[in-house]
């Protein structure tokens, strides 16, 4: 390594946007096509599904079988770069407290890989505190989101079913697919005990939206990322058409280390570290708009202290990095006996499940105070490494073929309960809201640095018995139906109070939320109700971080929808010479 | 975009997709390894420099011996022998996956290694010969005590587990391969239109979609 030096780049931009999934995506999408100059920078490399997807590759064309590694956590053909762990870049805990941090490294982060569940909050989602007394209500409601629910809904392309829910909001649907076989079966044995079942939401264009973009073909495997584009990425779907507009400067495999500011303390522009040649780099802007996830945003404020922001950026609230909130999950499965020896056909269809059930229950008549929607699995999937793992617990408990046989075994009698048994399993996940609290949050480790010298953040989260009854509900849901569905339990059956009913560690479920939240009060909110920085009205953020509270649905759809909205905001002050 | 486009175009993007790293030329080990990384179609698939340099250093070594290899091939085929459906598990080259797996989770190389020493002394005593070397009657014999969990003698757990795994991962060579998707009768993975249950089988199970359903989907 060369003389210790610091590079600045000499171009002035519009705005700097730090990270390039759903919430980078979109600013910058926004932002370029309204003629305002991008810089959107990228810890990542390059990504672009066309290209780089492994999409329609067969199970033999992985020397692993799709196990996952520390690079694929999902499995060897899965569309996210990095996850759990990333070398060089640790996270700490307090005690034996557990957060699991995903982390995606690449052009349109962890959207390339996502389930595409694309849920509106409802107008309960926005008002929580009012309802049950927990938490906080956001400082804006549904009447203010629902135009932006409306134009990413067109934008995007998403697939459901109006239903005229209360608090499942109506969309802008196209056609979603019919249900497969076992979806079938759980929708029948659901609403036969009271669960509802409705069409899946899930950003998949079951027709084509425009010249750009194909349309599904049903291979079911999204989680790869889409070489048609016919699936919502990021990347291929926001950014790469917002670079053609000519308005973005995309740094790749840029690690920002912080937020520049002035005397006054507004933001300037970012120091980097360029992981190509380990040198620093600096740029200015007339807007700084951070989307690194809700953990690496409130990582990059608390680590960007100046004589004005002694306690970090955006942080004179102290609340930066609380309120860490995670969608609550747990998980069952079985096996359909009445689907053993099933006809065989290509029931692939689109990546994910076509049926869930929202919320459905009441919580002043329960013992938690938030409620979950349920998410489905099972059929007729690609074999992949662990392909009916432990055959030996099941086999010998049914007869095969009208044959009872010894559980475990071996040759051509085996081959026979392979092809059998194949096709016949079914799983469930609830995904619930946890409360966010002020004592379950991320701060920085005053330890340690990971590899580019970036001093990271150190986890203190945990679940109260809000979140555990929750789960308990979730199982006996979950038993419910695999009964009404003569069902056996094939696994997750087994939990109970002694491991928290198989609620899964915080963060598990990659819904990281509420770490840099909005609210009209400076004194306890780090945004305001634009995802503005009460201290420094020059920066921005829109990613997970604002959110007060995360509902019982996935969060993307409302980090999309808010993201355009500050974008639309931020045109709009910078007209107005405000910013 | 039409659907019959966009499929074209996925051809066309699953070419030159090619990672190829620059030959190392410090020693000639190094050199072979780039050469069979090079010839292998998994690096020819998108990776991150990050991920070809740990496969580079996993295939580098060998893991089981020549003997191990073969008491290995002799148990896949034993587990999953040609039948009137499909080929055998070395007709699929479980072996191979199976020495490759054990370098990719290394948490693997132990029960492997110690169980098939386990089996080779319990041949041994019984038969004096390694276990690859019986015939084929002795194998079945020894197989047979640590095949079914539910009759084996508590002496013999230690090789139920090993036969567990053992069927565990052959199973997995075996349906992840060409022969073994066919003879499961996995038939997605190509582009299709899905048109819902076929009617046969909605008749089969006693189920129809509704008219809501029928109206909404496409």
């Amino acid at each position: 390594m060369g003389e210790f030096q610091i590079r600045k780049q000499p171009k002035h931009y519009d705005a700097i946007v730090v990270g390039s999934g759903a919430g980078g995506g979109m600013a910058t999408y926004i932002l370029a096509h309204a003629g305002l100059k991008v810089a959107l920078v990228e810890a990542g490399p390059m990504y672009d599904p066309i290209k780089d997807s492994l999409q329609l590759k067969s199970p033999w064309e992985s020397p692993r079988r799709g196990a996952s590694t520390k690079f694929r956590p999902f499995g060897d053909f899965d569309g996210c770069y990095w996850g759990w762990e990333i070398d060089g870049e640790p996270y700490t805990h307090v005690g034996d407290t557990k957060w699991e941090w995903w982390r995606a490294r690449m052009l349109g982060g962890r959207t390339n890989h996502w389930g595409r569940i694309s849920l509106r909050f409802g107008p309960k989602d926005f008002k929580r505190k009012s309802i049950d007394g927990l938490g906080d209500d956001w400082p804006i409601g549904y009447e203010d989101v629902k135009a932006y629910y409306d134009k990413i809904d067109r934008l995007l392309g998403v697939f459901g079913t109006n239903e005229g829910l209360e608090n499942d909001p109506d969309g802008i649907f196209l056609p979603p697919p019919k249900p497969r076989l076992h979806e079938l079966f759980i929708k029948k044995a659901a609403t036969g005990i009271g669960i509802p079942v409705i069409p899946s939401r899930l950003s998949i264009l079951t027709k084509s939206i425009n010249k750009e973009r194909g349309s599904c073909f049903y291979c079911a495997q999204c989680g790869r990322s889409c070489k048609a584009y016919a699936d919502f990425s990021s990347s291929s779907v926001l950014i790469i058409p917002a670079i053609r507009t000519g308005n973005v400067d995309l740094f790749t495999n840029a690690m920002v280390r912080e937020v520049l500011t002035d005397k006054d303390g507004t933001a300037t522009g970012i120091s980097y570290v360029d992981k190509n040649d380990m040198q620093e780099y600096q740029m200015t802007g007339r807007t700084v708009v951070l989307a690194a996830s809700a953990c690496e945003s409130a990582r990059l404020l608390l680590n960007s202290k100046s004589q004005r922001h002694p306690n970090g950026l955006a942080n004179s609230s102290n609340v930066v990095g609380k309120y860490l909130h995670d969608s609550t999950g747990a998980s069952m499965g079985g096996i359909i006996p009445e689907l053993f020896d099933r006809k065989r056909y290509n029931e692939d269809g689109v990546g994910g499940m076509h049926v869930y059930t929202p919320w459905w229950l009441d919580n002043k008549k329960l013992d938690f105070p938030r409620g979950y929607h349920i998410e489905y699995g099972g059929g007729f999937g690609m074999p992949l490494y662990g392909f009916q793992w432990d055959i030996q617990n099941l086999n010998g408990k049914y007869a095969v073929k009208g044959k009872k046989k010894e559980a475990g075994g071996y040759g051509a009698s085996l081959k026979e309960d392979y092809r059998f048994f194949y096709g016949a399993h079914v799983g469930m996940a609830g995904r619930g809201e946890a409360i966010a609290r002020e004592d379950s949050y991320c701060e920085i480790d005053p330890d340690v640095v990971d590899k580019y010298g970036i001093p990271v953040l150190r986890f203190n989260t945990t679940y109260t018995d809000y979140e555990i009854k929750q789960a308990k509900h979730m199982k006996e849901t979950f038993s419910e139906i695999l009964h009404a569905m003569g069902a056996v339990t094939t696994w997750g059956g087994d939990d109970g109070p002694e491991n928290n009913y198989g609620l899964h560690n915080p963060g598990n479920i990659i819904h990281e939320a509420g770490t840099v939240r909005m609210g009209n009060d400076p004194r306890n909110s780090p945004l305001n109700k634009w995802s503005q920085a009460h201290d420094c009205k020059n920066l921005f953020v829109v990613d997970g971080g604002p959110f007060v509270s995360q509902a019982d649905k996935n969060i993307t759809w409302t980090i999309l929808a808010l993201s355009m909205r500050t974008s639309e905001y931020m045109i709009d002050q910078m007209k107005k010479r405000n910013l | 975009m039409d659907r019959r486009k966009s499929i074209k175009l996925m051809a066309w993007g699953s070419l030159g997709t090619g990672v190829f790293m620059e030959a190392c030329k410090h020693s000639d080990k190094k050199a072979t390894i780039e050469k069979a990384v090079q010839g292998d179609p998994f690096t020819k698939i998108n990776r991150m420099p990050e991920e070809l340099e740990e496969y580079k250093k996993v295939i580098a070594g060998k893991f089981f011996t020549p003997h191990e290899m073969e008491t290995i091939a002799v148990l896949s085929d034993i587990i999953i022998p040609r039948d009137a459906v499909s080929g055998s598990a070395t007709d699929a080259k479980v072996p191979d996956f199976i020495e490759f797996i054990v370098k990719d989770k290394p948490e693997l190389q132990t029960p492997m290694r110690g169980g098939l020493l386990f089996l080779d002394l319990q041949s041994t005593k019984r038969f004096n010969k390694p276990f690859k070397d019986c015939a084929a009657k002795e194998q079945l014999q020894l197989v047979d005590e640590i095949a079914y969990p539910a009759r084996a003698k508590p002496e013999m757990k230690q090789g139920v587990s090993f036969f567990n795994l053992v069927r565990n991962l052959t199973a997995t060579g075996f349906y992840t391969s060409e022969i073994g998707v066919r003879d499961v009768g996995y038939m997605g993975n190509q582009p299709t239109v899905w048109k819902g249950v076929p009617d046969d089988v909605l008749k089969q199970y006693g189920l129809s979609y509704t008219d809501k359903e029928l109206k909404e989907c496409i």
